[in-house]
């Protein structure tokens, strides 16, 4: 049986929003449910994520956003990320995003959004059965 | 340990007993309760000493002696989007609808100093708040509202000499006597640090930027409150009630002695500090928030008096507003916030809140709608003016629970501000990081509670719904926002002095050097119709800038 590799994800927050507790606490429970977990700290520009996401080779990159900046910020780094080749990198979005706008932004190819409800439970089982899909 | 005599300790024949007295809880904070309380718990309490009347110290009842039958707390809602313009119909709104003073939520970019043309901006502009660029952006946004009329709370941090100056420079403009403002800057640069991100420079100029409001305010704007330090932000990023209160006290005694410094007496400044503090948000609970809010105006005052040596009453008395608190709303069943909101706000007024501002029923989708705003500006008004709850000054007081409550939180921020002093203080916990990594992994703990079902959260793990598909309607930024608000600034550098600002700038950029008071300097550059912007890469210049606080 091959050895089971440990996920790597990169937690994110974009924009000028310096409100991560919530960034900080899916990046405890990500790591307690034994995965690698690297937090950019705050007011990161799109560009920086994408660098720090090649850089750590990461499986996985969460966006924090509770601005309401969620669709200029998402549709940048998807584009940016097609234009990289990081097609296999699932990109996850979590903050105060509106459910109406969870479609649109699963179109640009956000794999899937966390609103508020969302448990850690929830957050690390998606991961874990998408990348190992 | 359990008495055998003691009739309430007796087991049944199911094994269970009927409590008794001593027979501890644990509150969902974390505080061990009895089951009730009797005058064994308060310590034969001399009433001068620990309560006075109402508007004596130590202030425990209320620092006013008719407290709310004088006034009422001023009534506020955070306000502020897009740009100035509408901004300023929002706030002729909200006047309108009886609110007494103003909270303007300002912008990112604004509270950064990035210049709503700046790249970094370009998602943000608007978005938070309204975009101020130049002093023309806060004309229009009073335009028609007289300034010595209002109160105006800014909830701005980095570059509240800046707003303040141009504040100043409005009233200037509509014939108002600056000293007649009233209002609050934030101007709390450590919980930005700790809690809330918009830290621009590294701390020792930040913190004597804050110094030179202060002392300006003290010889220029008497009647402003210069600081609101905030325990409300870092309550919300994972602080316990008592840390709650002890990080604003440290922090606010920081700010102090910056001035003391100069050479002023602490008569001159404690009085132009406010507080802002949280009764509600994820660690609530009704009793215990207010109780800690009356250990700590009790706490304050005695700091003031014994350690300072104040004579005056004024700083002696601690005032706060109340306000923040969105982290206590859930997304799921959403209208059950507007309960949770009352309660907070019972609280706050049951505790002798000098303002508030409450968090709104919509939070967990999107910035709040007016009908929710209203609704929270409503919930003040019920309690306000309905209900019966102004008549009597500290109806609590006297509780025996309520005032053993006060007696052991007085001592536990006391014992929490040591431990933090025996580590070198405030400041230094903040630049290692200390404080805020307690915080993160104190949030984590919750929110691991919160997931288990330890912590009960209704709507949230008990008494869930199936939510369907519901929305609730969305407030929307104006799409048009970001270019609408630079062709503003265009115009803006276009019908401007050109030579005048960097003439300015440059004072400015010299000042700073030189370490001088640089609200005079501020000033100038903002009657010049400098950008926020502009005058803050000025001031990098000489300062530089902060390094990332964010560890966990």
């Amino acid at each position: 049986m091959p050895e089971k590799r440990t996920i790597r994800v990169l937690i994110a927050k974009p924009g000028l929003d310096g409100h991560d507790k919530g960034a900080k606490i899916v990046s405890k429970g990500l790591k307690d449910a034994g995965m690698e977990v690297i937090y950019t700290g705050i007011r990161q520009t799109v560009d920086a994520i994408i660098r720090a996401a090649i850089q750590e080779s990461v499986d996985v990159i969460g966006l924090s956003i509770l601005s309401g900046t969620h669709l200029s910020i998402c549709e940048e780094l998807m584009d940016k990320m097609r234009k990289e080749k990081l097609r296999d990198t699932l990109v996850l979005v979590g903050g105060i995003i509106p459910k109406k706008d969870v479609s649109h932004l699963k179109k640009m190819g956000i794999a899937e959004v966390f609103r508020p409800s969302s448990t850690l439970s929830e957050i690390s089982q998606f991961i874990q059965s998408s990348v190992s899909k | 340990m359990a008495m055998a005599d003691e009739p309430g300790k007796k087991s049944d024949k199911k094994g269970k007993r009927p409590e008794g007295k001593s027979d501890l809880r644990e509150t969902n904070t974390g505080v061990k309760v009895k089951l009730f309380y009797d005058p064994t718990d308060v310590p034969p309490f001399n009433d001068e000493a620990s309560l006075g009347n109402p508007g004596q110290f130590p202030y425990t009842r209320g620092i006013y002696p008719s407290m709310y039958r004088g006034r009422l707390w001023t009534m506020r809602q955070y306000a502020g989007f897009s740009t100035s313009e509408n901004t300023n119909s929002r706030f002729k709104f909200l006047l309108n609808q009886g609110q007494t003073g103003l909270s303007l939520a300002l912008d990112l970019p604004t509270q950064l100093g990035l210049d709503s043309d700046d790249p970094l901006a370009k998602d943000d502009v608007g978005k938070l708040g309204v975009a101020i660029d130049t002093l023309r952006d806060m004309e229009e946004m009073f335009e028609g509202i007289p300034l010595d009329k209002i109160s105006t709370s800014f909830t701005i941090n980095s570059t509240a000499s800046i707003l303040l100056a141009m504040y100043v420079a409005t009233a200037e403009k509509q014939g108002v006597n600056p000293s007649d403002l009233r209002g609050t800057i934030q101007n709390d640069i450590i919980k930005e640090y700790i809690a809330r991100g918009t830290y621009i420079f590294p701390p020792e100029p930040s913190i004597r930027l804050i110094g030179d409001t202060i002392e300006y305010c003290v010889k220029q704007i008497p009647s402003f409150n210069s600081v609101s330090v905030s325990g409300t932000h870092i309550c919300e990023c994972g602080a316990t009630p008592t840390q709650g209160i002890a990080y604003p006290f440290l922090t606010g005694i920081a700010y102090i002695q910056e001035v003391l410094k100069r050479g002023y007496g602490i008569d001159d400044v404690a009085s132009l500090l406010s507080f802002h503090l949280i009764a509600g948000g994820v660690q609530f609970n009704f009793f215990q928030d207010i109780a800690k809010l009356r250990a700590a105006r009790r706490l304050w005052a005695k700091m003031m008096k014994e350690r300072f040596h104040s004579r005056s009453e004024k700083s002696m008395q601690l005032k706060f507003s109340t306000g923040g608190m969105g982290g206590g709303m859930t997304e799921q069943q959403p209208l059950n916030n507007i309960a949770r909101i009352s309660f907070y706000a019972l609280a706050a007024a049951l505790a002798g809140s000098q303002s508030m501002n409450l968090p709104c029923f919509d939070e967990a989708y999107a910035i709040p709608t007016d009908e929710a705003i209203r609704t929270s500006l409503r919930i003040q008004q019920i309690i306000g003016y309905e209900i019966g709850v102004p008549d009597v000054v500290d109806p609590l007081g006297g509780s025996y629970y309520i005032e053993a409550l006060t007696d052991s939180f007085e001592k536990e921020i006391v014992v929490e501000m040591e431990r933090i002093e025996s580590l070198g203080g405030i400041l230094r916990c903040v630049e290692d990081g200390t404080i805020q990594r307690q915080l993160a992994n104190q949030a984590y703990e919750v929110q691991k509670k919160l997931e288990s079902g330890a912590l009960i959260k209704v709507g949230v793990n008990r008494f869930r719904i199936d939510e369907g598909d519901r929305e609730l309607e969305v407030f929307e930024v104006d799409p048009q926002t970001l270019s609408k608000q630079v062709s503003r600034l265009k115009q803006v550098k276009a019908d401007r002095d050109q030579t005048k600002v960097q003439m300015m700038l440059k004072a400015l950029k010299n000042a700073a050097i030189e370490k001088t008071n640089l609200m005079p300097y501020i000033l100038d550059a903002v009657r010049a119709y400098a950008t926020v912007g502009e005058m803050v890469n000025t001031l990098k210049e000489v300062y530089g800038e902060a390094q990332h606080f964010s560890v966990f």
